[in-house]
């Protein structure tokens, strides 16, 4: 198989071209390494993302590719933002018309059906993943489909869709290169946008040798992306049904629409003469006045280009063909009902925040063990299932830099802030933490026993407080030293030396 | 399943977002815009990894003659430009996979993105926007808009069933960010300004 | 004007001189400062694991402490910050909101309310690097962040460009996060230690022989990860920087 090269590429000393999803300068692994794998999942047990970040980290090819392509990505964007003069009011605007459809969300879906209908695409309701996933099974059933090419929708992973397709002997085909690769691979996507970013070309290089044929050792990613356009195209071509996701809705016209850079979108929904695209709720917006704030935003912010080489709109069924729209539920009615964290449904799924998320970077988004990871992930997951991602909400710094980033403009860092409390407040705490927090609230409401408990000139006891040693593990001192106590504390300093407001300061 | 339509309505209005917010205006951002938007529609196609073609007074077809360097079937979606096959009421959306080449007319372009919009009355065949191996495409100058609040002010928008902003070639870095064309798309986009007939 | 002084526990325990300046500074310009010795901390540790009521208790003691001063000024852009935007977990009370309102972080406080102009004994002849806390950068907006589309501007630097000799080292990620977090320094501890490795690489790669700050805690975590890893920094806070250290 040869690779067909465009011919800008097969110059390696070429500058890389600034769009799609490219990295600005090249970056390259250069051992290869067995790739880290993510959160071990237990049923119900909450999810012990530092253990899966962990393993990330001592990976450390995959570790440090992972957070050069993704700083690459966040410092691309900020490129682009630099370069529109009302970047600031775009945002304002993106999150103000988020904010006003979803207060008038029964009225908008109404009217995006209404006028979809008139077009002639059928309108199906998902109450959650399961009645989805039966909708869509039946559409193909009744005409007969036994392959389905489909490009990449988050939504269908929370439905868990492809587990149910295999089952109901239903052949799923991904054309997203990326989600392809997780496809063959068994893995779930790791990044919202880059499915496949947290592996090496090496780990392709190996997936693809044992699914498609290629070369085991050739890695080049040229080679390895053409063998899959190779690979997948007859399946395509030969697919009775295509499926996609949207990522915006326009209500007054009745238009979904979706943004990709392969245009495995627009392959998946026109080859084959029946479209089923399945979409949350959460997103509509009124009008194409409203669509172009969102798409001047939505590549620029994911990945620093200035849009998605394809941007596709669906009005309606091509002639002969058919076109189904499945409005999936799934929960989003529910958390529009919670007060701190309704303004997680203005997400339009560009994945800023996790590329400027310095945890994620260095966890690989698998390691959260859910739908969606990072910044975005910590505040949605929960609403899912709150015992098996309560710890998620721990995996952050709390920066804030995700929200300074977010293009529509959520709070997510006060909303990881605000997770926290709710779950200690609903008991959903790791016991470790709810005992030391305990300790260290009563220790630091008395000055007297706080003074008693400060390792003070001890100099054998040079460790924390006990309110941070709570817990039987020293974790400080894995990988940082500790800092030495000094002769006095300032308080004793003061006492000393300011004699006199020492009395007069006293409460 | 038209009582979890009702489900869903219902819960949205029992669980409603306090407070008023009304929808904002959003403005065109267009007070910069420069008279002659080819230039800039040039650097955004360059960007985006699009090609732009000289053109030729004397023979205006001649620089489409030239962009085909590759053996395989041409198809021609336009009456400027004979190609080997044109699409009939009997060709099949996969048919066009067979093509090399497919010349095409542009409905309308972006000059902010470098984007061109197709819809089915330009594609006659849906597929003759991605199945191709390579697409050329003839644009109007006098059809592009400034920016994307511009292109959405367009009547296409209404009237068409599909409707695609193709902004350069199909492209992926799913590996390692490694820039690559022709992941599932289009292997490359070249565009020639000629105004239509 | 009466100013109180609150200095957080990590400044009382480990750093006690980064206090002493931070009261000498406020006193070269004649103010006069209390130090309420029966305080203890703001809350935050337990504000940020999410147990607010845990959190009551010290925060009463809080107020209590410093509700007599007409501004509250601490070397900690964090602490203010949870002073100012999370102390929650009581009733807000008159005393609670002036407290929550007049409390200032030093920089600021220097910057905006005294609107210093110079500091004539203040001379620092080398290559500095400076960290903005995330909290103190992005809550209490000391500086511009590369995040927004905004005029550049920085408080702890115009205040810094008064000390004498003092040359900057600029960072390939100036604001990104070096990993401490509060008690995610603990909890979370593999992924905290690899942020802060980075922070100190990016310190090293930018040519600085010192780091500063205004605030304590990340620079004890910078200052941890650096010594294990052997490299060859300092870190100061800058309340020592612009009273008049020289090293
Ligand atoms: S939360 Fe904001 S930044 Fe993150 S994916 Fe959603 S829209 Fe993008």
């Amino acid at each position: 198989m040869t690779a067909e090269l465009h011919e800008e590429l097969t110059d390696p000393n070429a500058d890389q071209l600034d769009h799609g999803a490219a990295s600005s300068r090249p970056l390259k692994s250069r051992i290869s390494e067995p790739q880290p794998r993510g959160a071990k999942v237990h049923g119900n047990r909450p999810i012990d993302q530092s253990e899966a970040a962990n393993r990330f980290i001592a990976a450390t090819e995959h570790e440090a590719m992972h957070d050069a392509r993704l700083w690459d990505l966040r410092q691309k964007r900020d490129k682009e933002m630099h370069g529109i003069e009302e970047w600031e009011e775009l945002r304002d605007l993106a999150s103000g018309i988020k904010e006003h459809t979803l207060s008038k969300l029964d009225y908008y879906l109404e009217l995006f059906e209404k006028n979809a209908t008139a077009n002639g695409i059928k309108v199906h309701w998902a109450k959650d993943g399961a009645e989805h996933n039966a909708i869509v099974l039946d559409i193909l059933r009744k005409k007969g489909v036994e392959r389905l090419i489909k490009s990449k929708s988050m939504l269908t992973e929370e439905c868990g869709f492809r587990h149910f397709m295999a089952e109901n002997n239903v052949e799923v085909i991904e054309t997203d290169l990326g989600e392809r690769i997780q496809q063959l691979d068994d893995e779930a996507p790791s990044h919202v946008v880059v499915p496949a970013v947290h592996k090496l070309r090496t780990d392709v290089a190996g997936v693809f040798a044992k699914t498609i044929g290629s070369d085991p050792d050739n890695a080049d990613a040229h080679y390895l992306t053409e063998c899959q356009r190779e690979a997948t195209r007859p399946l395509i071509l030969s697919a009775q049904a295509g499926m996609t996701g949207g990522n915006f809705v326009v209500a007054e016209t009745g238009t979904f629409v979706v943004c990709t850079n392969e245009g495995n979108a627009d392959l998946s929904a026109n080859t084959p003469s029946l479209h089923i695209a399945s979409i949350g709720i959460e997103k509509l917006i009124p009008g194409l006045d409203d669509l172009a704030v969102f798409v001047r935003l939505l590549s620029r912010s994911a990945l620093g280009s200035p849009i998605t080489q394809y941007t596709s709109h669906f009005r309606g069924p091509r002639e002969g063909g058919e076109m189904h729209v499945v409005l999936v539920d799934n929960g989003r009615s529910e958390r529009l009902g919670m007060e701190k964290f309704w303004r997680g449904l203005k997400c339009i799924r560009c994945g800023a925040c996790m590329n400027t998320c310095p945890v994620f970077r260095r966890s690989g988004g698998l390691s959260y063990g859910a739908t969606y990871a990072g910044p975005i992930g910590l505040i949605i997951d929960p609403t899912f299932n709150v015992h098996k991602y309560r710890n998620l909400p721990y995996s952050s710094t709390l920066n804030g830099s995700c929200t300074n980033v977010c293009p529509v403009k959520i709070n997510i860092h006060e909303q990881i802030a605000d997770w926290r409390k709710t779950l200690a407040g609903e008991g959903e705490i790791s016991p470790v933490k709810k005992v030391m927090m305990k300790a260290a609230g009563e220790v630091l409401a008395s000055p007297v026993v706080y003074r008693a408990s400060l390792p003070l000139g001890r100099s054998a006891l040079r460790h924390l407080p006990h309110f941070m040693l709570y817990n039987k593990l020293n974790t400080w001192g894995r990988k940082r030293d500790i800092p030495e106590t000094p002769k006095q504390t300032f308080n004793e300093w003061y006492r000393k030396n300011r004699k006199q407001q020492a009395e007069g300061g006293k409460s | 399943m038209s009582g979890s339509r009702e489900a869903i309505l219902e819960a949205i209005r029992k669980n409603h977002i306090q407070g008023d917010r009304a929808r904002p205006n959003v403005p065109l951002f267009d007070q910069a815009a420069p008279a002659d938007l080819k230039e800039l529609f040039q650097k955004s196609l360059e960007r985006m990894g699009g090609k732009l073609l000289t053109p030729d007074a004397a023979d205006p077809m001649a620089p489409v003659r030239q962009a085909i360097v590759k053996a395989g079937p041409v198809l021609s979606c336009v009456p400027e430009f004979e190609g080997d096959m044109k699409v009939t009421p009997q060709t099949k959306p996969t048919d066009i996979a067979l093509v090399e080449y497919a010349v095409l007319r542009a409905a309308f372009g972006v000059a902010e993105t470098g984007s061109l919009c197709f819809t089915e009355k330009q594609l006659l065949v849906n597929t003759t926007g991605f199945l191709p191996q390579h697409l050329i495409i003839l644009l109007d100058p006098a059809q592009i808009v400034y920016n994307l609040h511009n292109a959405y002010q367009r009547p296409e928008w209404t009237q068409a069933h599909y409707a695609v902003f193709q902004s350069g070639p199909s492209a992926t870095a799913d590996i390692e960010g490694v820039l690559v064309h022709g992941a599932q798309g289009v292997r490359s986009l070249s565009v020639l300004f000629h105004p239509a007939s | 004007m009466k100013v109180g002084l609150f200095v957080p526990c990590y400044v009382d325990m480990f750093h006690p001189e980064t206090g002493i300046a931070t009261l000498e500074l406020l006193e070269r310009f004649g103010l006069s400062v209390e130090y309420p010795v029966d305080q203890t901390c703001c809350g935050q540790p337990m504000t940020n694991t999410g147990c607010e009521r845990e959190a009551a208790k010290t925060e009463e003691l809080f107020v209590r402490n410093f509700e007599k001063y007409d501004y509250i000024v601490t070397p900690s852009g964090s602490c203010t910050n949870q002073v100012r935007h999370n102390m929650t977990a009581i009733e807000e009370s008159d005393a609670v909101k002036h407290v929550r309102s007049r409390t200032y972080e030093l920089v600021e406080f220097l910057h905006d309310v005294l609107k210093v102009d110079a500091f004539p004994w203040a001379e620092f002849p080398h290559r500095v690097a400076l960290h903005n806390n995330c909290n103190t950068l992005r809550n209490l907006r000391i500086a511009s962040m590369t995040e927004r589309r905004e005029e550049p501007f920085s408080k702890p630097k115009a205040l810094l460009k008064m000390v004498k000799g003092i040359e900057f080292a600029d960072l390939t990620r100036p604001d990104e996060c070096c990993g401490f977090g509060g008690t995610f320094s603990v909890f979370e501890e593999g992924v905290s230690a690899k942020m802060g490795q980075d922070k100190v690489t990016d310190q090293l790669k930018s040519g600085a022989e010192y780091v500063t700050s205004s605030d304590s805690s990340c620079m004890m975590h910078q200052e941890g990860c650096a010594r294990r890893m052997g490299a060859n920094l300092k870190y100061i806070h800058i309340a020592q920087i612009l009273n008049g250290a020289r090293a």
